[in-house]
């Protein structure tokens, strides 16, 4: 099955110009066609084997500045055209109605994956998830529960909207995670790793799927030994990969447009200035072949781009969708995404990672007299109002005198971000990316965050020593 | 549209010799404004629908089971949906403890869960709602800059469930909201509020009360300073508290526990929190907006008590874990929708409250931290190793009144330490949306990190 096939080009003329029919300036359909698997071990079983598809279809009409929007899982003419004169119930009488532009030739991106997940045998995903539990038990007798799950997606959607566009994306995503639960005399810790990537089962062949749950099993297993992390501001280490997050929360939120134009971010008219340390080169990049945030195009149907956000410290540019720009007169950057179907497009970032440095990562740990070290993060939230944000530890140790010492139990950093961002003092040349997935408005899309070993100067440490 | 139920027990009538069927239909229609500067921004209407098959191909060692699901309720997308389940099944570890729930006897509640005049209220309404949420909440103080998010939302879900071991149920609930973001304008540095408010129809709805709510609490922290490390006795807002016992409620689970991954497990009996401190689960009160008759499972909810007077007393079962561990569902299964599977979870939580109003806690804890709002929970309280550490803003306590406003601190304890360290369970019990109700909550001890 190809994208064409999910609905031809004149119905989708058809269908646009019944959106803009009782008025409107703008009109959009998005069709989805969505299976994704999964399964999952846990205590040695496979306890969860599950698929599930859906498929239909979002169309928003704009008029002024409100749009009307309905979604249905009706991919026929008759359903598109149900759907069309439901959001375009919003248009109010007497506005001048805007004649669509035709679509042209249907802009296609092929399938990029080699190993087509829907090709791939169940008993591959089964073994995938032994080997993972076997490599992760076999860490230590303290590995108490292994909880493997192994998962893919294969996404095509169609974009058409009345400016003519017309384009299609054939998306495939993997990803295996492990959790490990390691017991001891202080209680239960865990640990947790994942590899995901836009692409196919080709992946579990490229990495080391029992290194990555090893690697869960020995983060498990350090923490049994850790200590509460301290309290107070102290300088924060962050191993490359471990902290791109911080960027996402510090400032990506805060350079998404709607933030801006709401002026509901602390970042809100301030390009063309110096808000970071100048060493911070930000960028966004959407073309990042492999990495979980990638994509062909986003979901109103923009080519993904790469946009550099901060330039050696200053400002350059925010995140823009398709609505936001037009507010400002602009082109969108292609980060316009949804969740699915059923949700108005967001700006969302996609793969978002700082630029790395020229300093040798074991020399900024040497170099830091005290302070933790992250070895991994969970996740992050940030309030763009305010620009304080929160990441949480799942490795990290102490640093005293220049060399790790004490594993500290997991805690929050809390931070305000053009603050952090002033106080990044040192990046480290081993750059690595590394997946997320990125809540905003209840809508959860998949990202990438990348960075080398880098130093903040200063972030309160949320432990309970004293 | 087909009746939910005759498709759910259409599924459970192609069941094959050798296997168990269980099959879930639901079915939603949904409404949200959202208002900005007096106009509409957006609208959104929709409905949707979809069906979830678990079937249980019985072995020798046990049975071994598959799942499918799919958004739509199309004859043939249902069939290819169980044709999906089955060959999934194929791949499962036999398993003598997976079966499907059996009735039990077990009589559902009556309970009005729907407020059946929602139906009727014209999109205008509803309309005319946010904008004068947003509206409300500009006029409320000079201060308020911006209004982030100023929203109207409702929902009506159906649902209904069959299987082959003679389960038929069927529920059906209504929701409706208000939520608002307002942003002061501290010349400097901002703050935010949040308000929310939700019922089962629109007349339970109250703007004014969401605006002032939202704009007291962003208002209240301009001027905010981080606090210094210390050690002291912390408030948390009612609707922090609920976040706190939502994550509790996890560990609180039968499935945690027969996994080995609860810090509560083989501690019934035991004293596991102050004295003041009895939580139930209770879905058949209907007070509690996730109020429900039946389970994911479409057994009767019922009346599950957890910890009564600090000493932990049970946990939530669904019949899978509760086979496990040799005992019997407690009606507790939750479904995230027609695309999961049911599992062991609280559904509606709440602790018995206490003697005391918000500002009787504050004088009962006289000098401390109140805790308006928590960030970084879902990566800062992990329900395994108990270890919390959230991000916090809200004020201090002092002399039994709030005091100055403070923002970036963490809170740092962990669960257990923070159930035995109850002082004060509050009186003002506020219902909400999700899996516990919202309390003043007050502990006599925690970390908070600052400068």
């Amino acid at each position: 099955m190809t994208t064409t096939t999910l609905v031809d080009r004149d119905a989708v003329d058809r269908v646009l110009h019944e959106a803009l029919a009782r008025g409107g300036e703008f009109a959009e359909l998005f069709c989805e066609d969505k299976t994704s698997s999964f399964a999952s071990m846990d205590q040695q079983r496979v306890e969860e084997i599950g698929s599930s598809h859906e498929r239909g279809a979002g169309i928003r009409v704009v008029v002024g500045e409100t749009t009307g929007f309905a979604h249905t899982a009706d991919l026929t003419e008759r359903g598109l055209l149900d759907a069309a004169r439901t959001a375009s119930s919003i248009a109010k009488a007497g506005q001048p109605t805007t004649s669509p532009t035709a679509v042209g030739d249907l802009a296609t991106h092929d399938v990029r994956a080699t190993v087509i997940p829907d090709e791939v045998p169940k008993s591959r995903r089964v073994e995938l998830l032994k080997a993972a539990d076997d490599a992760a038990r076999a860490a230590g007798s303290s590995v108490t529960q292994v909880m493997v799950g192994v998962g893919d997606s294969r996404r095509r959607i169609l974009v058409a909207n009345s400016d003519g566009t017309f384009a299609s994306d054939d998306l495939v995503r993997s990803r295996l995670n492990v959790m490990c639960v390691a017991s001891g005399d202080t209680g239960m810790q865990i640990g947790f790793e994942p590899i995901a990537k836009t692409a196919g089962f080709e992946v579990f062949d490229a990495e080391d799927v029992p290194a990555v749950a090893t690697k869960a099993a020995r983060q498990a297993l350090t923490k049994l030994q850790a200590r509460p992390a301290p309290t107070g501001e102290l300088p924060v280490v962050l191993a490359g990969g471990s902290g791109g997050v911080l960027f996402h929360e510090a400032c990506g939120h805060g350079l998404e447009a709607d933030a801006i134009l709401k002026e509901a971010s602390v970042y809100a008219g301030r390009v063309g200035e110096l808000v970071a340390s100048p060493l911070v080169t930000l960028v966004d990049d959407g073309t990042m072949d492999l990495e979980w945030g990638a994509l062909a195009i986003d979901d109103e149907g923009r080519p993904a781009a790469r946009n550099v956000l901060i330039e050696n410290g200053v400002l350059t540019e925010y995140m823009w969708d398709w609505l936001q720009a037009r507010k400002d007169g602009r082109r969108s950057s292609g980060n316009g995404r949804r969740e699915s179907y059923q949700c108005l497009p967001l700006v969302r970032m996609t793969n978002t990672f700082l630029l790395a440095g020229t300093e040798d990562p074991d020399e900024i740990v040497a170099q830091t007299p005290y302070g933790i070290y992250v070895a991994k993060l969970s996740g992050g939230q940030v309030n763009t109002a305010t620009g304080d944000f929160t990441f949480g530890t799942s490795e990290a140790y102490l640093i005293e005198n220049g060399k790790l010492t004490a594993p500290l139990r997991d805690c929050q950093l809390i931070g305000n971000g053009p603050e952090v961002l002033s106080r990044v003092d040192a990046i480290g040349t081993d750059f690595a990316m590394m997946p997320g997935t990125c809540g905003k408005d209840g809508q959860s899309v998949p990202v990438g965050c990348g960075q080398a070993t880098m130093r903040v100067t200063g972030m309160t440490v949320g432990g309970t020593a004293a | 549209m087909t009746d939910l139920a005759e498709i759910a027990a259409g599924v459970v009538e192609r069941a094959q010799p050798g296997e168990a069927l269980e099959a879930y239909v639901a079915f939603g229609s949904e409404t949200e404004v959202r208002a900005y500067q007096g106009e509409v921004e957006s609208l959104t209407s929709a409905t949707t629908s979809g069906v979830g098959v678990r079937v249980l191909l019985e072995t020798p060692d046990g049975a071994r089971v598959g799942f499918a699901s799919a958004g739509s309720l199309d004859e043939g997308v249902v069939e290819k949906v169980l044709a999906d389940a089955r060959d999934n099944a194929q791949f499962g570890s036999p398993d003598p403890a997976v079966v499907l729930a059996v009735p039990d006897g077990v009589v559902p509640a009556e309970l009005v869960l729907e407020d059946p005049s929602l139906g009727a209220v014209p999109t205008d309404r509803k309309i005319a709602l946010a904008i004068e949420l947003e509206r409300a909440a500009r006029a409320a103080d000079p201060r308020v800059r911006q209004i982030d998010e100023a929203s109207y939302g409702d929902a009506v879900v159906e649902s209904a469930l069959a299987s082959t071991t003679g389960i038929r149920s069927r529920a059906r609930r209504s929701i409706s909201w208000l939520a608002l973001a307002a942003i002061a304008d501290g010349t400097g540095r901002d703050q935010t509020g949040y308000g929310s408010l939700a019922s089962r129809g629109v007349d339970g709805l109250d703007v004014e009360q969401v605006a002032n709510d939202a704009v007291v609490r962003a208002t209240r922290l301009l001027g905010s300073s981080k606090p210094a490390s210390t050690r002291c006795a912390v408030v948390f807002d009612p609707r922090v508290t609920a976040t706190l016992l939502a994550v509790i409620s996890t560990a609180l689970s039968g499935e945690s526990v027969t996994k080995g991954r609860s810090f509560f497990a083989d501690r019934v009996g035991e004293p596991v929190a102050a004295p003041i401190v009895t939580l139930v689960d209770d879905p058949t009160d209907p007070r509690h907006l996730a109020a429900s008759q039946v389970d994911g499972e479409g057994l009767a909810c019922r009346r599950t008590v957890l910890i009564e007077k600090g000493t932990l007393s049970g946990f939530v079962w669904d019949t899978v874990s509760a086979r496990r561990a040799g005992t019997a569902s407690t009606g507790s299964a939750v479904r995230p929708g027609y695309a999961g599977t049911p599992a062991a979870g609280c559904r509606a939580l709440a602790l018995s409250p206490g003697d005391l109003e918000f500002d009787g806690v504050l004088r009962a804890v006289g000098e401390g931290v109140y805790v308006q709002s928590v960030t970084g929970v879902h990566s800062g309280v992990n329900p395994i190793s108990g270890d919390l550490s959230v991000g916090a803003e809200g004020l201090r306590v002092t002399g039994g009144v709030l005091g100055e406003p403070l923002r970036e601190m963490t809170i740092g304890t962990t669960l257990q330490r923070l159930l035995l360290d109850v002082s004060v369970v509050g009186a003002d019990v506020e219902w909400l949306p999700g899996v516990a109700a919202g309390q003043t909550l007050a502990i006599s001890d925690a970390a908070i990190s600052g400068s």
